[in-house]
């Protein structure tokens, strides 16, 4: 598969008056075309920094990042959903063609082929305060696919929700990806969830984030999260990726 | 029936049973306080040259009507504070805006602000009148120092504590200063705006009869300043009594327009 974006050698420091921070050092990682790609990394150790270089949320310090798309657009799903209370569900997943001023009668239709696709036409001109926390979560990454990313940058998507609704909720947004045929990079700290949705796992050492180890996973039998969770392979994974985390509390 | 509903029934009337009740105590206090107070003037308890009475108030207020004095009295002050809460609330929005769109100049300015707001106004009166000349322009001068400050401050305040992440999300979308404003900073602030504009119609109310009170020849607050001049404490009252109709009306008004802001 070909490469549709590579991570250069890349470094961020952050500073303040008493002290430089260095978040992330010396990143190299190439995102293959249409993976599910995970990053897994203590907590505090600069994975959200990188997924916020790459949306341009934040500069970075050093190195390269490079896409080989013409006009490649990430969409950035963030922890939490942020849905704006005065907006309709569809409104809100309008939002980020608003600002790109891409609202035209074509793109307005496929947002709503999208809602009514996942389940949410019903919802399409509530409020969100009447929505659960997986429908809300689901709403924002409808928001996040009407732009029609190339590529989908996932911060912990699911961590806000209850257990139940997690495994739901990852079976559902996996589908949703791999259904409109987006290359996805999520931040996770739960193992579990990175072994049960990713193509591939890359493990950051403790602040500054250094790639330690990247894992292809396979697993027999591979089909949604859920069931994976069930494969053989899986254990055996969670193990190595735990050891490589090296939690000391 | 069931017995829910029957339930439901007996609660419903509780309530209305309460209701009653509250209205009727309002009503019975001011019942009482006006013939309470009418009693003991006729018989003489107390000095109605001190304390007038409700007769007496009533009669003034006729007479006033009367000499067509009355009107233009409330007229003046209501469109002094009218205009200061015009402009107060133009400049608090305009100012707030610019305070938030560029942070180094709200930095620099707030030391100034702080110790602006906190100065009483009122001890600058006597200045202002001299600056500004003994008309209406120092009457709206003094409202505004007084509303245009707070409306200000409480504007940018709204905006600057507007949700983090609202302002992150827009910027994934790689949204511009301006796209943020409009589509999350003011959205999120109708409440603010809605807080701002009943301070700021009571301040300018406040800034006004001040302002009468120190300069002018017309306006509630000149009749009250002119009424305890000539020792004239029935016309004091009034003009206090009317003053209090016209405060409640002008911010029944704004909570007219905060229902209508809401319901969207
Ligand atoms: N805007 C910022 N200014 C200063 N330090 C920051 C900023 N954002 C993150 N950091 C620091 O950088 C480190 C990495 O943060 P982050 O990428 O959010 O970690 P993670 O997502 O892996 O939990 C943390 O130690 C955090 O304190
Ligand atoms: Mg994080």
């Amino acid at each position: 598969m070909d490469t549709i974006l590579k991570i250069d050698h890349l470094n961020k420091s952050y500073h303040d008056m008493k002290s430089v921070i260095l978040a992330v050092e010396d990143v190299t990682l190439d995102i293959k075309e249409k993976e599910f790609i995970s990053i897994v990394g203590p907590s505090g150790c600069g994975k959200s920094t990188i997924l916020s270089i790459l949306s341009n949320l934040e500069k970075k310090s050093g190195g390269n990042i490079t896409f080989n798309k013409e006009n490649c657009k990430l969409g950035y799903m963030l922890q939490k959903d942020s849905l704006f209370p005065w907006r309709t569900i569809l409104e809100n997943c309008l939002l980020g063609l608003e600002i790109n001023q891409e609202l035209t009668q074509e793109n307005k239709e496929r947002v709503v082929r999208l809602l009514e696709t996942y389940g949410l036409k019903d919802f399409m001109d509530k409020y969100p305060d009447s929505l659960s926390g997986g429908m809300r979560q689901r709403v924002a990454l409808i928001r996040t696919l009407a732009i029609n990313p190339d590529i989908l940058l996932l911060d912990e998507p699911f961590s806000a929700l209850d257990y139940q609704t997690r495994l739901a909720l990852s079976d559902d947004v996996y589908k949703i990806i791999k259904q409109e045929g987006k290359t996805a990079i999520m931040v996770t700290h739960d193992l579990a969830e990175a072994i049960s949705l990713s193509d591939r796992i890359v493990v950051l050492t403790k602040r500054p984030a250094k790639v330690k180890k990247i894992y292809d996973i396979h697993l027999t039998d591979k089909s949604s999260p859920i069931h994976n969770r069930k494969c053989k392979e899986f254990s055996i994974y969670y193990d190595k990726i735990w050891r490589d985390l090296d939690v000391h509390l | 029936m069931s017995t829910y509903e029957i339930e439901h029934q007996q609660f419903l009337r509780k309530k209305k049973r309460e209701k009653r009740l509250i209205l009727f105590s309002q009503i019975a206090i001011i019942v009482i306080f006006l013939v309470g107070w009418e009693l003991l003037a006729k018989s003489h308890l107390v000095n109605t040259f001190l304390t007038s009475s409700p007769g007496n108030v009533i009669s003034t207020f006729v007479s006033l009507h009367q000499t067509n004095g009355l009107y233009n009295h409330i007229w003046i002050t209501v469109y002094e504070t009218i205009l200061s809460f015009t402009i107060a609330t133009v400049i608090g929005i305009g100012v707030a805006t610019i305070l938030w769109w560029c942070p180094k100049v709200a930095k620099i300015v707030d030391p100034y602000l702080t110790v602006i707001n906190s100065l009483p106004k009122v001890a600058l009166g006597p200045l202002i009148i001299i600056w500004v000349g003994a008309s209406i322009n120092s009457i709206i001068f003094m409202a505004l120092l007084i509303s245009a400050i707070i409306t200000i401050i409480n504007i940018y305040n709204g905006f600057m504590t507007t949700d983090e992440n609202f302002i992150t999300l827009l910027k994934s979308f790689q949204a511009k200063k301006s796209q943020i404003f409009f589509k999350a900073v003011l959205p999120s602030n109708r409440l603010t705006f809605i807080n701002s504009l009943k301070i700021n119609i009571s301040m300018s109310l406040i800034g006004v009869i001040m302002g009468e009170l120190l300069v002018s020849k017309e306006g509630l607050g000149y009749l009250i300043m002119y009424g305890s001049q000539v020792f004239n404490i029935d016309l004091v009252i009034t003009s206090v009594f009317l003053l209090g109709i016209v405060s409640y009306l002008m911010y029944y008004i704004i909570t007219l327009i905060e229902k209508k802001l809401i319901k969207k």
